[in-house]
């Protein structure tokens, strides 16, 4: 009987929408192209801003300027050959000057500031990285790309693994706890929310603490065993048991104030007039969840869990330091460490683009599974 | 007043604030007792400061648990300037003159003690003074140590003599072997009991003088240790607290209210103010915190204040604006602002006495819940090596443990002292925002 009641509903509101879906094709169409357009500016100047604090304005260049300057003095002065050294003083000065404006040309250097800038800008939103100053990668390639595809696959397992277990165990200990909503699990868990206010790397520091010194069950950190074991399975065996300590770590940073605002986003929409309604007709517990409480409640819910991982992503770099995890993090604080920009620059446009990606993602979602959202006057006001 | 009552409802607010309460306790013991040149003389002063406390030692209470015989030692420091150390002077003939003392000490321990230093200081003109020093042990046996010149400032480290190490049987190192049951064997203890060190000068000037001071560096000191620089991490702990309070309450209060009165302009005035502000938050989240934060510190300067001041500028723009411009455009719409624009209030009137006080309570749960965000992002600063140069933090205390391996080596307290304290202030206030949040937002009383 209430199943039959519910299909009518669902039936009338198919109908109502499908009269709407061209109008709404074309609102979603315009709105998207608006909000690439705005983010594609915004990802441009967010760049450009990270071009000059990487440059230091130009005082980076002023460094790399009086590095070369001092190479190639020393490798005249030095110079043991007998044509160099019968040289008078002038005339080696005139040949350090004469090498040094090559080398300035040839790096670049001899251009402004300004000018250079938008050079790194450009090639930057294309994606071309260029070559790093000091940074190495693995296969011996000083191409900016290579770096990063090398440590971006290090930090995309450990993330991925994170999210994963991040995302589900929130949503079905949610679930869970909304339906016990006062049960002694519930009260434990709002009692422990509190810890989620210290960083996922501060956990690290006990886990460390407790798995590798104090029990030497896991290792202190790194990303395989040293020597790398021969086989591929021992070798995924040896890469799993690195990983169990900063996912935990990152895990544990995360996971109670995550439930918590699951548990009450699910309280509050299980008390919507419409899941009053549903529940006095009698729809089982199970449907009711899936279709009346998890149905509107996931758009938001996948908003909120993309902003957490950005937001630990980026603070990534201090867990991958802790664990000596070498991923993009660690590959952004060298870099910086050694006034690297082309790397700055590169992981920071890799991060950007990701972040636009997943907004422009939210906003799609947003506007196909959530007819709630008008976003094409939204849009026109904003 | 109703707030403060309802508060007492919530047993989260009274921990947190007894935690709060503690910690500002703290602070005013630190800045009270430790003023804040002291405090940078005994964090950053050099050797002079420090030479006497042991390197890398426990605190005092890490002994609580370790059983009676293998209790670690405590630092002994005899100086011949005590008033208990007397120095006898005396005449061989007419040129030179003779001075000793012994330097007595009690060693109560069966670990040996990290290192024995002597450090001789004389005064003279031309000829420095010389000094042969012995060592009676309890059993009054008299083992010959050294022999050597001492100029004004010498330091006579026993771990390192080599040829004591030799004559001593090769195997244990002169600080342990002198004071060792049996110095052949290696697993061999220390003997407990009376030590005296005999320290016989020839003086050969008549205004010539020498002075020693002998420390017996222990494993334990005070009751927060030592680190790598023999530095007392107690200072950094106590004067870490106020620090850290304050650099979370700046970041917190400066960004949540700036935000918020940032969104009310834009809510108030519309139009491209509006835009501007929009378009300004959608690229500053485009901006990563973190990695600009670290390349200001690396390129620019570490100063804790210059990284408080970028992390207000970049939080200032952020996530917060859009809720708060949510907020803003419901409360404008209100009767009241109708009636204040009817009386002729002007914009920055309206914004500042009846927009933003209307939701300034809703920020209060929000304000106390970031400010340990803001104190572990200065800890996360130091860790990467990037904290302020000069001011004492606990998240310095980490990163120095961090790097001296204290983990490796089960110097735990190191790390866990500092921990413990993060940890402290991170659940203080966000048990009492907690709370609070329930009593600014009533959809959540009961959940």
């Amino acid at each position: 009987m209430s199943e039959t009641t519910i299909s009518v509903e669902s039936a009338v509101e198919e109908i109502e929408e499908k009269g709407d879906v061209f109008k709404s094709i074309l609102r979603v169409a315009r709105y998207m192209a608006i909000r690439i357009v705005t983010l594609f500016i915004t990802v441009l100047i967010g760049i450009y801003l990270v071009v000059l604090i990487a440059n230091m304005g130009g005082y980076v260049d002023e460094i790399r300027r009086g590095a070369i300057r001092e190479e190639i003095s020393m490798r005249v002065y030095m110079d043991p050959s007998p044509e160099i050294k019968q040289l008078s003083s002038e005339e080696k000065n005139a040949l350090v000057a004469e090498q040094v404006a090559i080398e300035e040309r040839r790096r670049g250097l001899d251009r402004p500031f300004i000018i250079r800038s938008f050079t790194f800008l450009t090639n930057a939103i294309t994606l071309d990285l260029g070559f790093a100053e000091d940074l190495v990668s693995d296969s011996g390639s000083k191409q900016v790309r290579l770096i990063l595809l090398e440590r971006l696959v290090p930090t995309l397992l450990l993330w991925g693994s994170f999210s994963f277990l991040l995302f589900f165990t929130a949503l079905f200990a949610g679930l869970f706890l909304s339906r016990r909503y006062g049960s002694w699990l519930d009260k434990l868990v709002i009692a422990l929310t509190p810890t989620s206010s210290a960083p996922g790397w501060f956990y690290g520091l006990f886990l460390i603490l407790i798995f590798a010194a104090v029990l030497q069950i896991l290792p202190f950190g790194g990303l395989v065993d040293a020597p790398p074991p021969e086989s591929k399975m021992l070798y995924a065996l040896s890469v799993l048991k690195h990983l169990i300590l900063p996912t935990m770590a990152l895990f544990l940073g995360n996971v109670f104030v995550s439930i918590f605002n699951r548990r009450t986003f699910f309280l509050i929409y299980s008390q919507e007039d419409y899941v009053e309604m549903a529940k006095a007709k009698g729809v089982p517990d199970r449907l009711l969840e899936r279709r009346y409480i998890l149905k509107p409640t996931l758009p938001p819910i996948i908003t909120e869990f993309l902003l957490v991982v950005i937001a630990v992503w980026y603070g990534g770099v201090i867990t991958e330091t802790i664990f000596n995890w070498p991923g993009l993090g660690r590959a952004l604080y060298s870099a910086i460490g050694n006034f690297d920009t082309a790397v700055i620059v590169g992981s920071q446009v890799i991060y950007a683009y990701l972040l636009a990606l997943t907004v422009l993602l939210l906003d799609f979602l947003y506007a196909v599974v959530d007819p709630r959202v008008r976003i094409g006057e939204e849009g026109k006001r904003a | 007043m109703k707030t403060l009552r309802a508060l007492f409802q919530y047993p989260s607010a009274i921990i947190g604030g007894i935690l709060i309460i503690f910690l500002l306790a703290l602070s005013v013991y630190a800045v009270a007792s430790i003023p804040y040149n002291e405090a940078i003389r005994l964090w950053r002063g050099g050797e002079a400061v420090w030479y006497d406390h042991p390197k890398m030692a426990a605190p005092t209470w890490w002994n609580l648990f370790r059983s009676a015989d293998e209790k670690l030692s405590e630092t002994i420091i005899v100086s011949s300037s005590d008033e208990s150390v007397e120095k006898i002077y005396f005449d061989t003939d007419g040129e030179i003159q003779d001075v000793t003392f012994n330097l007595t000490f009690d060693y109560k321990y069966n670990e040996f003690p990290d290192d024995i230093t002597i450090f001789l200081s004389s005064t003279y003109d031309e000829k420095k003074p010389h000094a042969n020093i012995s060592l009676i042990q309890p059993d009054g046996e008299e083992v010959r140590i050294a022999s050597l010149s001492a100029e004004s400032s010498t330091t006579y480290i026993l771990s390192q003599d080599k040829v004591l190490t030799r004559r001593l049987g090769r195997i244990l190192p002169g600080h342990e072997a002198v004071l060792a049951v049996d110095p052949t064997d290696e697993n061999s203890l220390a003997q407990t009991g009376t030590y005296t060190f005999v320290v016989n000068g020839s003086l050969f000037e008549a205004e010539s003088d020498l002075d020693a001071e002998l420390v017996v560096y222990g494993d334990v000191y005070g009751i927060a240790g030592t680190d790598h620089r023999r530095r007392d991490i107690s200072v950094a702990l106590l004067w870490g607290t106020p620090i850290a309070l304050i650099f979370g309450l700046l970041a917190a209060v400066g960004t949540s209210l700036t935000t918020m009165i940032i969104a009310a302009i834009g809510t108030w005035y519309g139009g491209w103010v509006d835009a501007v502000i929009q378009r300004i938050t959608e690229i500053n989240l485009v901006i990563p915190v973190l990695p600009v934060l670290i390349m200001v510190g690396t390129f620019y300067s570490r100063s804790i204040w210059l990284m408080l001041g970028v992390l207000i500028l970049l939080y200032i723009f952020g996530g917060g604006i859009k809720s708060y411009r949510a907020i803003f455009l419901q409360v404008k719409e209100s009767a009241y602002i109708e009636a204040a624009q009817a009386y002729g209030a002007s914009g920055p009137r309206v914004i500042m006495r009846y927009l933003v006080p209307r939701i300034l309570p809703t920020l209060i749960p929000g304000l106390v819940t970031l400010i340990p965000t803001f104190v572990f992002i200065e800890a996360a600063l130091n860790v990467l090596g990037l904290g302020d140069p000069i001011l004492p933090t606990w998240g310095k205390v980490i990163s120095d443990a961090n790097v001296n391996g204290a983990l490796y080596q089960g110097m735990y307290w190191w790390i866990l002292e500092p921990a413990a304290l993060l940890m402290v202030t991170a659940l203080a206030f966000s048990l009492l925002g907690f709370a609070l949040d329930r009593i600014f937002n009533p959809r959540l009383r009961g959940m």
